[in-house]
């Protein structure tokens, strides 16, 4: 009986033994180093392998760090200025602050201001149905709806408003990564600054037709007019196709391009209502409401898929 | 037992219902778009400015590379504007808008030319000639048809196969073609075969068209080297590659093109444009489009200008009946919905089908079943659904590996599917991204 106990204890040490000669052998023969500084840096990144720094993840990043010398264009967009601080620390390398940014959606077409001229009934997302045309609407600039860059978002800082039919961003999720950026078939979503209080100025709208087919599919398309290039006092709003675009570096905020848009297609965030502004835009509301009956009665029904 | 290709392909109705219906001329438009991308390839470039003066059949935009083709005016008259007109691909594209001349003569008179059987020109000018003229293939696919016809020395070719299948359900343009026009296209083949040094030619035909088949029998009696094919009525037939293989028995390698088996395809309606530039240097500024639908007046074949709006062809045979949903440029199994009338006519516009809301609703998709079907009407002998789920996951190196690329999207995995899956949707998808992969990775 004893000897079965002591033979079968005597064969598992034994066992275990040449193991852990074998595993000792083998983990010296083929030691790869690795830079230690490479898990230092990988603890501080984010740890969402979102890819917004252009790695496929945040190891993989944190590889590139160690291994470059001028790491000045590298940035983890998620982290921020503080992160990429730590990180030079560690390295004693040098970085460049850059400035925060944030996702906006230059498109305000919704369904009421831009009404749906055909069906498509394919696959509901933006990918294929960008391939197939240029969308439900006569619009083939504009948001196509199907939601692409929401299903990219890992920070859930998106979402598809169901009334407007439109993504809506929630800036204090954005972690700018440029997912959803990346994603977009259309090239909606852009990357602006984002400052203290999140005021932003832009032009929420990126049609490149003429002023009357412009405005004729959207009514609140920017018929490129060239008003707000006019009155901008720091020549920020450039003119390119018939299309506005407003420098984020040069914009004050001022925003008398806003007040002067005759379609309302700047739009302003986060500012605190003004007492003129909201008469303008119950108007806008009104006017928009009739337009979409009118141009709903015109519109044809004609379904349309690949 | 008729000819045809062994793997897959379905029989879907034919509702051929304009088969009867001779093909008339419709009345010159007052205003033509031509776009400048109607081929495969590279885009033609302009070579017009507003308000020029154009006359028929001048040569309005050029040539931009090997692969592209030369456009012309359809038409004698004035170039308003240059404008983005949304195109058959669904997107605003450049387009040449052109004002009818209404005093012009040439504009209304149209001289039907006798025919011609005698061949003047030596086979390097009818190559040249093919290329002035912008000769594509009028199947459906626009490819230039002199790339086509430019054989390399040392590449051994010993078949022309004349396509008169007409697979698709509902167009009749081939089939009229073929039975209004059979001697000029006999001639057309002749002109093939001299400028090619060729000794065999095949014409391909299915068994719905009886009628042709007897005509094109009688017409080549005299003429040696022609055979006619009687082929048995199968979709995807008109397929190069299924063609191919019906008729010879050659396998066409993946990703080869027939001419790797020693052959080459050409649509009937090619050959017919073929002829009336060879023997009267007319260029291609009008084809064959069938307009039906079920509901349709007036459903019938036109001899249309390139370049007329597509509202000018619905008002012809009756305007839209009540309760149309989708307008189609081409058949139902291959076409692409259309976005609005203003879309023109171009050179790879076979057919418009106006389709009611019974016919155009897709059905709900549902989740795969695993029966198979999918894989069993190939084709291609690929699988359908293991290629849409590639795409759809995005593993576009598998979907690669499964031989993505080999689709002809013919729609039969689409079309059989008991759960309404949009197979084709995604495979077309994943095969647009493959693509892009490649190209990015030479």
């Amino acid at each position: 009986m004893t000897d079965s106990v002591l033979y079968s204890v005597l064969l598992l040490v034994s066992l275990g033994v040449v193991a852990a000669v074998v595993l000792y052998i083998v983990s010296k023969k083929f030691y790869v180093y690795e830079n230690p500084l490479i898990a230092e840096v990988d603890e501080l990144l984010p740890g969402a392998n979102c890819a917004g720094c252009g790695s496929p993840g945040c190891k993989s990043f944190a590889e590139k760090l160690v291994n470059t010398e001028d790491i000045s264009s590298l940035f983890c967009p998620v982290g921020g200025n503080d992160v990429m601080k730590e990180v030079a620390a560690i390295l004693g390398k040098e970085v460049v602050e850059r400035d925060p940014t944030v996702a906006v959606l230059r498109c305000q077409g919704s369904c009421e201001v831009r009404p749906k001229t055909t069906e498509y009934q394919g696959p509901r997302t933006c990918a294929i149905s960008a391939m197939v045309y240029s969308g439900e609407t006569d619009c083939q600039y504009g948001c196509l709806g199907d939601g692409d860059c929401v299903k990219v978002c890992k920070f859930d800082a998106m979402y598809m408003d169901e009334t407007t039919g439109l993504p809506l961003i929630i800036t204090d999720n954005c972690t700018s990564c440029g997912a959803c950026v990346e994603e977009c078939p259309r090239d909606i979503i852009e990357m602006r600054p984002r400052n203290k209080r999140d005021l932003k100025v832009f032009v929420g709208c990126l049609n490149e037709d003429k002023g009357g087919i412009a405005k004729k599919s959207c009514s609140v398309a920017c018929i490129g007019c060239s008003k707000c290039e006019d009155i901008c006092p720091k020549d920020a709003v450039i003119m390119v196709n018939n299309l506005a675009y407003i420098d984020p570096v040069l914009c004050t905020l001022c925003r008398k391009c806003v007040d002067i848009c005759p379609t309302h297609s700047i739009i302003e965030t986060n500012f605190p209502p003004k007492k003129v502004k909201k008469v303008v835009e119950k108007k806008v509301v009104e006017n928009v409401a009739v337009i979409k009956e009118e141009v709903i009665a015109e519109s044809k029904n004609i379904k349309t898929d690949a | 037992m008729l000819k045809t290709f062994p793997k897959g392909g379905i029989h879907p109705p034919e509702n051929k219902i304009t088969a009867e219906k001779g093909i008339k001329r419709m009345a010159v438009p007052k205003v033509v778009n031509v776009p400048i991308a109607q081929h495969i390839g590279i885009p033609a470039e302009i070579v017009v400015d507003r308000k020029d003066k154009v006359v028929k059949g001048q040569i309005i935009a050029k040539s931009g590379g090997f692969v592209s083709s030369n456009i012309h005016s359809p038409v004698a008259g004035t170039v308003t504007k240059l404008d983005l007109i949304i195109d058959s691909s669904g997107y605003k594209k450049q387009c040449i808008v052109i004002r009818t001349d209404a005093k012009d003569p040439s504009n209304f008179e149209e001289v039907e030319n006798p025919l011609k059987t005698d061949i003047e020109l030596e086979p390097k000018e009818i190559l040249q000639r093919i290329t002035d003229c912008g000769i594509v293939g009028l199947g459906g696919a626009t490819f230039p048809s002199q790339v086509k016809l430019n054989v390399r020395e040392g590449t051994t070719l010993d078949y022309l196969i004349i396509n008169g299948v007409e697979c698709e359900p509902y167009l009749t343009a081939d089939h009229r073609l073929m039975l209004e026009k059979a001697e000029e296209i006999v001639v057309g083949i002749k002109i093939l075969m001299k400028a090619l040094h060729l000794k065999k030619v095949v014409i391909g035909i299915e068994n719905n068209k009886k009628d042709a088949i007897s005509l094109f029998k009688k017409v080549i009696k005299k003429e040696d080297g022609i055979q006619v094919a009687a082929l048995q009525v199968k979709y995807p037939q008109g397929g190069e590659k299924q063609l191919v293989r019906a008729i010879l028995g050659r396998e066409v390698p993946k990703n080869g093109l027939p001419l790797d088996v020693g052959v080459i395809v050409h649509n009937v309606g090619t050959i017919f444009a073929i002829y009336q530039a060879i023997q009267y240097d007319k260029p291609l500024i009008e084809r064959v489009v069938t307009v039906t639908g079920k509901k349709l007046q007036n459903p019938s074949n036109f001899w249309v200008k390139i370049g007329t709006p597509i509202k000018d062809l619905i008002a012809e045979v009756g305007g839209l009946p009540e309760g149309t949903r989708k307008l189609v440029n081409g058949g139902p199994m291959m076409g692409k919905a259309i976005k609005n009338t203003d879309v023109p006519v171009t050179k790879g516009t076979s057919g418009i089908l106006v389709i009611d809301e019974e016919e155009a609703s897709r059905g709900e998709a549902k989740n795969c079943i695993r029966c198979g079907q999918c894989v069993f009407v190939c084709p291609m002998g690929l699988e359908p659904h293991l290629l849409m789920n590639l795409s759809e996951k995005g593993m576009y190196d598998k979907a690669s590996a499964e031989d993505i690329m080999t689709c002809i999207e013919c729609g039969s995995c689409s079309y059989v599917c008991p759960s309404h899956r949009p197979l084709l949707d995604y495979i077309r998808f994943g095969k647009n991204i493959v693509k892009k992969l490649e190209t990015s990775k030479n």
